[in-house]
């Protein structure tokens, strides 16, 4: 049984497509990450799968009544708008202290229950996000570059937390990045994405090998690993992505 | 005196009418701050002059009139905006094409012999009993509706992404506010007039938004800084003989300038503390 499942998804927007023919599936419990160049369609493809925007070709379907957790790229919050860390953590649904409590604890940011929003740092904001995805008991988690302007220890703790978060919940993750190399060590599959699906596999493990451990530092613990495309094609026009 | 007396009385009309008025203009101005919509409630509130015209050419009731101009407005302006207008020429085009034409349409109008400025700045001390009813029901109406929709509202005011994947369709938040929008300028438009319609709306929320820490909070202060501003406003119109619109306005605007002042000096006293 599928969570989400998509059959030859095209989009445009007016000008030439931004995805092509691209058949998506994920199950329960399983890590995916598409990574792909700006511009690749990543994020759109993303926002079919959520129902945001319409295919212009295809069929997205989604298993009746899935439980979303959606953690966005960024999230500006208007100044003018009052936003508490715990009236955040409310929306859409109310929850009670002792919810909020918790899963701010879970994320590891308990301190700032009664921070407003605008001012959390990058880290503790995109936590917040986290926290509130999990409040409704996700079967999915979604992650639209959730790391994104992260420091490289910040990434990997960020990673780190999402997967233990995976483990402790079975949920699934489908998680979007724009490096083409670094993801999830845990991902079971990744998608390589230019507009259609360039390439997918698992990425390799690189904690027995000296010298990525030496690229990403020792902050990762384990937390990134690296993808190996493996490309049959070139892109007539653009630099092959890979 | 008995509640009869009372509302025979045309300055407790205009105050229950004006705090009326606030009660909703309050947590709706919010939402207008909020989502940075000033020149869409502007050019909505602008546009209900030809709604004037229109009422008085076809002899509806101005509500009638007002009301279906102002919404036909709004959405207008939404329909264009989604298609890929640009907001401020949008609205610079429509808002005051609106006002022009309403302005004209009603020079039209052989057999009607109109006191303009009572519609471009309110005659809230003519508020008659049937005028009250309808204000007052109006206003409950709104505020009924934003209570309602509240959490619906607000989440999709801070991210439609979010509240999509809630299972709540912000185009639909988006008309709730449009709906809200065109009912409080049909019925502000005698407390107030068209051209202070916005301030009503901006000037109490962004007054609130310098004490409030959560958006309910911010939300019920507006109400109160929109109320007292009309009760304050109203008494000085009659002990100074202003006009009552302006006068409700200039005194909101007063309470804004001081209490940012106040919170500004507030704080560098507190800097120099610590």
């Amino acid at each position: 049984m599928t969570l989400i499942a998509a059959e030859n998804l095209s989009a445009s927007f007016g000008g030439p497509p931004v995805l092509r023919d691209v058949d998506f599936a994920i199950a329960p419990g399983e890590i995916v990450t598409i990574v792909g160049p700006n511009g690749s369609g990543k994020s759109v493809l993303l926002r079919l799968l959520l129902g945001i925007l319409a295919p212009s070709q295809g069929r997205v379907r989604r298993k009746r009544g899935l439980q979303v957790g959606y953690v966005p790229q960024r999230l500006h919050i208007d100044a003018a708008l009052p936003m508490p860390v715990r009236r955040f953590l409310s929306l859409p649904r109310r929850r009670s202290r002792a919810e909020i409590a918790q899963v701010l604890d879970r994320v590891g940011v308990p301190h700032v229950v009664d921070q407003q929003m605008t001012t959390l740092s990058g880290g503790q904001f995109q936590r917040v996000l986290l926290a509130r995805a999990l409040l409704s008991e996700p079967e999915i988690l979604v992650l639209d570059e959730a790391a994104q302007g992260l420091d490289q220890p910040g990434i990997a703790a960020f990673y780190r937390l999402i997967d233990a978060v995976h483990r402790e919940l079975g949920c699934a993750v489908l998680s979007v990045s724009h490096d083409l190399h670094v993801v999830m060590s845990a991902s079971d599959r990744v998608i390589c994405l230019n507009g259609h699906i360039c390439c997918q596999g698992a990425p390799s493990v690189v904690s027995s090998a000296p010298e990525y451990r030496a690229l990403f530092g020792i902050g990762t613990e384990g937390a990134l690993a690296l993808y190996q495309h493996s490309h049959d094609h070139g892109h007539d026009g653009a630099r092959d992505a890979g | 005196m008995t509640g009869r007396a009372m509302l025979d009385d045309f300055f407790t009309r205009a105050l229950l009418a004006g705090v009326a008025v606030a009660a909703a203009t309050g947590p709706l101005g919010c939402f207008v701050v909020w989502r940075r919509m000033a020149y869409f409630g502007d050019a909505t509130a602008h546009a209900a002059i030809l709604g004037v015209a229109l009422s008085l050419a076809f002899a509806w009731s101005i509500y009638v009139g007002t009301l279906l101009v102002a919404f036909t407005m709004a959405l207008l302006v939404s329909t264009l905006v989604g298609r890929g207008w640009a907001i401020d020429t949008t609205l610079g085009v429509l808002a005051h094409s609106g006002l022009a034409l309403g302005l004209v349409a009603v020079s039209f109008l052989p057999n009607v012999r109109v006191d303009l400025s009572a519609y471009l700045f309110g005659d809230i001390l003519a508020v008659a009993r049937f005028d009250l009813a309808v204000i007052a029901g109006g206003a409950l109406l709104v505020v009924a509706l934003l209570a309602w929709r509240w959490q619906r509202l607000l989440t999709a005011t801070v991210s439609e992404d979010l509240a999509h994947t809630a299972g709540i369709d912000p185009a639909r938040e988006r008309l709730v506010l449009t709906v809200a929008l065109a009912v409080v300028v049909a019925v502000a438009l005698k407390v107030v007039g068209v051209l202070l319609i916005a301030a009503m709306l901006i000037i109490p929320a962004a007054t609130a938004r310098n004490f409030a820490r959560a958006p309910e909070i911010m939300a019920v202060l507006a109400a109160l800084i929109g109320a007292g501003a009309v009760i304050g406003g109203l008494h000085a119109s009659l002990i100074w003989d202003t006009p009552a619109g302006p006068s409700i306005v200039s005194l909101a605007a007063a309470v804004f300038a001081a209490t940012v002042i106040g919170t500004s000096l507030w704080r560098s006293v507190a800097a120099l503390r610590s």
